[in-house]
């Protein structure tokens, strides 16, 4: 038992953390936003293939580097920490981690190595409002026709949708049971849009499927229901993004930190009245305690076989903190920054509109306890 | 950064339970979950019985060093022995200043002399210690310490008053910040004591609390003595030594706190199956909020430790106290909602209410001492954030 970073864990943090520091400030972030698919496509072909980021908890023998959750997690607090625009969490975390832990071996084996080299992006549409959704939700019907499928269905809101090489889609069979397909933009019956989103660090896309015409080997999971699986992969997610929130709030702290040093009001800097210092220490309370959650969480995940419900409770845990404390710090740091904290030319906004794009998913605070409590009251 | 633990750890981890089901019997079995924070009225005498019990099967001050009778165990091993011990329904140890607190502090910074007379005393359950800094005019400002010591004869002569000091009824012995230096004023002049309780011109009175029990006290020094024997580190330097007396506060033993926590979560729990308040969403949200608190603490003190070797208190060390306080709080007014009208009522026969009822109101103080809420966010704001300091 030893709970903190070894040597190469460190060296994964810190390296990072320069990279972005130096490739994804505050213009540059801008910049990307305002890009048609909202992605710094420079720092991702860096990060995604020089960097090796992909790679990170791909087993080595597909070309991964075979690490765990915890590295991920620690990616993805310092890409979190600068809201990189890469489509990261949902082409390496989301699309691959459910290829991982809930697709068939033989069939994935390929794309899984494509996606580790960073040479192709997916996306995840794993339910209709993909907002909220959790293992065992689909976004699709699959209906065998002749030697293959036939999907039908819509997800509203894929996270970097519009500039994927492929998607991962959720789909029922007949017969009930979960299965994830292969789907590309330009096959038949699949119409792709991007949605305009106030979060414009991280664009949604519109994903509909008419009829949509697959053969049998695009669907990734083979012949075994995918809910176990995804029951992994989702609780691995969360505390993937849980770590990215965490990041985030520290930036919130840190950027107010700075500003409350500097501002002077009534002939002193703002950080030294006791009620900004209080403020300032409440936000790194709920930060560290987060920040702790979401390691530990990725740390017990990481050598968990099949997650048990008190895994996967920890998991929400882990998210609801973290969605807790980034909202509490963005709020915080937009009030502390007064007048200025409201203008679209300082930060705060940015993190404010993640906190809240964020909030959503797996499902909001209250719907994540409210499944923990269940668990305690054993229901 | 790992949690798990060896095949060797749960070898050791068995170790602990079995001797605590072999132990934690007969006589000792009214003492399961008693004696904690809040409770510390119940059977003392019989609780000091078992610090003896616990030190004969080699489990006191296991973390001391061999050489000074402890067990010198790695962190790992603390924190089994202090999560098994707590699981076991293990009784509030009576001896926890003496183990935790001012045997350390003499391990750190005392003379081998005082090594050898001080330790074996507190390690075998023989001397209970309490901790005397706080005054009516030195509570969140420690420094204003007015009580006074005066080189005598040979003997530091000590007039003065402390003020909440707990369980100074049933110790032995009390460690002493006091001013020794005439006109000096704030961290300057102070030196450190060690007293025996029991000698002419000590008074101890009990105060009562909003609990209705006696936990803390006044204690009154008229002239008692001091040996200089007794003093740790040089006179003058009292503050040195009393800081580095709250930095062991945070330690191994916050994980058998926890334990007791997850205790008294899992009677509050039952109670809302049991009378229906489980149906109430807003008390399941806060039962979730609880649930998720824990997991929190525990992956933060094992941060916190695992981090400390370098000295300074990291970040997730110094929030350690507000987090922990402030959960507890919550859980103690959780509790109470969950028992509705009839937690306001008094049951000598239901033992569960009258813990959750003492908890309820005890958990009040949990903010207040060992350093305030306001204070803890000072030091985490100044020390961890580096904003501008406090006037002083
Ligand atoms: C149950 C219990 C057990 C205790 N046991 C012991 C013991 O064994 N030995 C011992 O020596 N002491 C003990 N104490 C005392 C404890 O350490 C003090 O009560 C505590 O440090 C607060 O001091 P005070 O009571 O004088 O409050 P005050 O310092 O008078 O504080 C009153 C209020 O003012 C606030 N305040 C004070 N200064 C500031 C500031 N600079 N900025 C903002 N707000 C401020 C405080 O946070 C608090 O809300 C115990 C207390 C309790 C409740």
């Amino acid at each position: 038992m030893d709970f903190v970073l070894n040597d190469d864990q460190e060296i994964i943090r810190a390296s990072a953390q320069s990279f972005l520091n130096d490739h994804s400030d505050s213009p540059k972030v801008r910049a990307a936003m305002a890009t048609p698919d909202g992605i710094d496509t420079a720092l991702w072909r860096q990060a995604a293939t020089e960097l090796g980021w992909c790679a990170t908890d791909v087993p080595e023998d597909l070309g991964g580097l075979g690490l765990s959750l915890v590295e991920v997690a620690l990616l993805m607090e310092q890409m979190g920490q600068r809201l990189a625009c890469l489509p990261f969490f949902a082409s390496a975390v989301l699309a691959a981690g459910a290829l991982r832990e809930a697709g068939d071996a033989d069939r994935c084996a390929e794309l899984l190595g494509q996606l580790a080299a960073g040479e192709v992006t997916a996306a995840a549409a794993f339910s209709a409002d993909d907002i909220g959704w959790r293992p065992g939700a689909a976004a699709a019907t699959a209906k065998q026709a002749g030697a293959g499928w036939q999907l039908d269905g819509a997800a509203r809101c894929v996270l970097h949708g519009s500039a994927a090489d492929l998607f991962v889609v959720a789909a029922r069979d007949e017969a009930g049971a979960l299965r994830l397909f292969r789907v590309a933009p330009n096959d038949a019956g699949v119409t792709v849009s991007r949605r305009k989103t106030v979060d414009e660090t991280r664009p949604y896309a519109q994903l509909t499927l008419k009829g949509a015409a697959l053969a049998e080997e695009r669907c990734l999971s083979g012949a075994a229901d995918a809910t176990v699986g995804m029951m992994k992969a989702t609780a691995q997610a969360m505390v993937a993004l849980a770590a990215e929130q965490v990041g985030a709030a520290q930036s919130c702290l840190d950027i107010t930190v700075a500003y409350v040093s500097e501002r002077k009001q009534f002939g002193r800097v703002i950080g030294s009245f006791q009620a900004v210092k209080h403020r300032c220490a409440e936000m790194m309370v709920k930060i560290e305690a987060a920040r702790s959650l979401a390691l530990g969480a990725a740390c017990r995940l990481a050598v968990a076989g099949p997650v048990g419900d008190e895994d996967f409770a920890e998991a929400e845990a882990a998210k609801f903190y973290a969605t807790d404390a980034l909202f509490f710090c963005a709020q915080e740091a937009i009030q502390l920054h007064g007048g200025v904290g409201f203008t679209w030319e300082y930060d705060p906004q940015l993190y404010f509109k993640r906190a809240q794009a964020t909030a959503a998913w797996f499902g909001s605070s209250s719907a994540l306890r409210e499944d923990i409590a269940s668990r305690v009251f054993g229901q | 950064m790992k949690l798990e633990f060896s095949a060797e750890d749960e070898a050791f981890r068995r170790e602990v339970a079995e001797w605590m089901k072999a132990n934690l019997v007969g006589e000792f079995e009214v003492l399961r979950f008693r004696g904690g924070p809040g409770d510390e009225e119940a059977y003392p005498a019989l609780r000091k019985k078992w610090e003896r019990k616990l030190a004969e099967g080699g489990w006191a001050c296991v973390n001391w060093p061999q050489e000074h009778g402890g067990r010198g165990l790695s962190l790992a091993h603390q924190v089994i022995f202090h999560e098994e011990y707590a699981r076991a329904g293990g009784p509030g140890r009576l001896g926890h200043l003496g183990e935790g607190l001012i045997g350390p502090t003499i391990l750190a910074l005392g003379s081998e002399d005082q090594k050898q007379r001080f330790l074996p005393g507190i390690r075998e359950g023989r001397d209970y210690w309490c901790q005397g800094y706080s005054e009516p005019g030195a509570g969140s400002d420690l420094a204003n310490v007015q009580t006074k010591a005066v080189f005598e004869d040979g003997k530091w002569k000590v007039t003065g008053q402390k003020v909440w000091t707990s369980l100074a009824h049933e110790c032995n012995w009390i460690f002493v910040l006091a001013r020794c230096e005439a006109g000096s004023k704030g961290h300057k002049g102070l030196i450190f004591l060690l007293m025996p309780l029991d000698q002419p011109g000590v008074e101890v009175r009990p105060i009562k609390q909003l609990t209705g029990t006696a936990e803390f006290n006044e204690v009154f020094f008229d002239g008692a003595v001091a040996l200089p024997e007794n003093v740790i580190g040089e006179p003058g330097d009292g503050w040195k030594v009393a800081m580095a007396l709250l930095a062991f506060e945070r330690g191994t033993s916050t994980l058998g706190q926890q334990m007791h926590f997850i205790h008294e979560l899992e009677l509050i729990a039952a109670e809302a199956k049991k009378n229906g308040a489980y149906a109430d969403p807003s008390i399941r949200q806060r039962i979730a909020l609880a649930w998720a608190g824990l997991r929190a603490m525990r992956y933060n003190a094992l941060r916190m430790l695992s981090g400390t070797e370098g000295g300074t208190l990291p970040r997730e060390g110094m929030m350690y106290k507000y987090f922990w306080s402030n959960w507890h709080r919550d859980l103690g007014k959780l509790a109470m909602d969950i028992l509705g009208n009839e937690s306001m009522v008094v049951d000598e026969n239901d033992l569960t209410r009258q813990k959750l009822q003492g908890m309820f109101m005890f958990t009040r103080s949990d903010t207040i001492y060992a350093g305030t809420n306001e204070i803890q966010l000072n030091i985490i704001s100044e020390r961890a954030l580096g904003l501008p300091r406090e006037p002083r």
